[in-house]
């Protein structure tokens, strides 16, 4: 399972990457090979205050739905509207192409309750 | 209870499938994708491990035994080489099982039934033979593939001679690389197809052969989808023993002219009015609806609920199977599914969901 080493994750299997106060949001490699093909996305509204670890959208693949849950709290300022009419993005680029949403955040101390690459390598380790 | 395998689990696992428990059985929901493995069977061809299905074989005249009894459908007028489907029922008229009875000769049968229902249902049949020692429970050294795919046809053509005779819900006996194995054009998909009988033995090796001929193999994840786009039921979730045929759709299945296990409870029903149906439904969105969620009519009413739900790769929508009040909705109208304050809207079809598929080709 692809890790990125600069990114922050968490036990949920989502990532993020932060750059000048700004928190772009996905799911990782782990998330989208587990869900399978996925075909839906609900993203949330520009603007939306979200709490760290609470709900940021949510995406259903043929099997299943599942919630993705932010990793900071803060402000959501744009969402990858692209994944509403090609969900598989998620699939085919987590990393990259398939972004959810950039969250505009207050501070970056809430990083100290998530994992970094190395970290959440052992995690994955752990669930198998 | 440790989960049965077929005798291709090892090969399931080396193609790296994901396996889910399945009624009591390990099986591939998908190999690497479910939407790539429907497509294969919707445009293609492909192959599915169906081991663990049921086989049972009862010798006799069907009424003489008490066959004609245990199922459904009728029997006197199936053609030898000719299969029928239909369901067991219980006195309550509820569904035990729905099956496939194939006439192998005038007074020999055969009947397919579902993996996990597979004790109960010869629990059933023992207690209903007038004659038990006709029965033989033949799953355990039975195997089963189901080829299917609008390209199906041809690519079967050079490895069972003859093939293209066989017409809908017909079968025969086939060579298959010098074994001798029983062919019928059934299937779950909606697509041109056979399903292929075989000793328990053999299976892995003529497995492996289709996948080298280029047969995708694929998952019950991509069979559902399959089945759900045709509008047909899935025992458990549209069948189940407090369930009535009647209510799911099952009454073209059922021959009324002949006595059986049930009838009086369905006529009962009959006469009191069936009180649910069974819709297809298309969502207005790629938001699919799940099992278990409530179905509403334009006014916002609850009129029933979901009992398969997913994601239709032809329609790029989601799609699915309710139960609702008779007489509250019908083809063209408007519904909404969901739980809580979310609802999608969606809009009851006709059945199959899925139009175009070259089952009868």
């Amino acid at each position: 399972m692809e890790v990125i080493d600069h990114l922050f994750y968490t036990k949920e299997h989502e990532w993020v990457s932060i750059d000048d106060g700004v928190a772009t949001v996905g799911i990782t490699e782990y998330a989208q090979d587990a869900m399978g093909d996925i075909t839906f996305i609900e993203l949330p509204n520009v603007d939306m205050e979200v709490e760290q670890f609470e709900q940021l959208a949510s995406v259903e693949s043929v099997k299943a739905a599942n919630d993705v849950y932010s990793p900071l709290s803060g402000k959501v300022i744009e969402v990858n509207s692209e994944l509403v009419d090609c969900p598989e993005l998620l699939n085919k680029s987590c990393y990259e192409l398939g972004w959810i949403a950039k969250v505009k955040i207050a501070s970056e101390e809430e990083t100290s309750k998530l994992m970094g690459a190395e970290e959440y390598r052992t995690y994955l380790e752990s669930l198998e | 209870m440790p989960l049965k395998q077929t005798p291709i689990y090892d090969d399931h696992l080396r193609l790296q499938a994901k396996m889910v428990p399945f009624g009591g059985w390990d099986m591939p929901v998908q190999y690497e994708s479910i939407i790539a493995e429907y497509g294969a069977v919707r445009q293609d061809v492909a192959v599915f491990d169906i081991c663990h299905m049921g086989e049972f074989i009862l010798e006799g005249d069907a009424g003489a035994i008490g066959l004609d009894r245990i199922v459904t459908q009728s029997l006197s007028d199936l053609p030898v080489q000719s299969c029928r489907y239909g369901a067991m029922l219980n006195e309550k008229g509820g569904v035990i099982d729905d099956l496939i009875v194939f006439r192998l000769r005038p007074e020999r049968w055969m009947l397919v039934v579902n993996g996990a229902t597979i004790e109960k249902d010869k629990d059933h049949i023992l207690k209903h033979l007038k004659t038990p020692g006709c029965f033989e429970d033949i799953s355990d050294r039975t195997g089963k593939l189901d080829v299917q795919g609008p390209r199906s046809r041809e690519f079967l053509k050079p490895l069972l001679a003859g093939i293209e005779k066989l017409s809908y819900y017909t079968f025969d006996e086939f060579s298959l690389l010098g074994e001798r194995v029983t062919v019928s054009r059934t299937g779950y998909t909606g697509e041109l197809g056979y399903e292929i009988y075989c000793p328990s033995d053999k299976v892995v090796g003529f497995w492996k052969k289709l996948l080298d001929l280029g047969a995708q193999p694929a998952g019950l994840g991509a069979r559902d989808v399959l089945r759900i786009e045709m509008g047909y039921s899935l025992y458990g979730h549209e069948l189940d023993d407090g369930r009535s045929p009647l209510e799911a759709g099952l009454n073209p299945f059922i021959c009324w002219e002949k006595d059986f296990i049930g009838k009086s409870a369905l006529l009962k029903e009959k006469e009191a009015g069936v009180k649910l149906k069974i819709i297809c439904f298309v969502s207005d969105s790629r938001r699919s609806p799940r099992e278990g969620q409530d179905l509403f009519d334009a006014n916002g009413l609850c009129i029933g609920k979901v009992s398969s739900g997913t994601f239709s790769p032809a329609l790029s929508r989601g799609i699915g199977l309710a139960f609702v009040k008779r007489g509250s909705v019908g083809a063209g109208d408007r519904v909404s599914f969901g739980q809580d304050q979310i609802r999608t809207p969606a809009q009851v079809v006709s059945r199959p969901i899925y139009k175009s598929g070259s089952l009868k080709s």
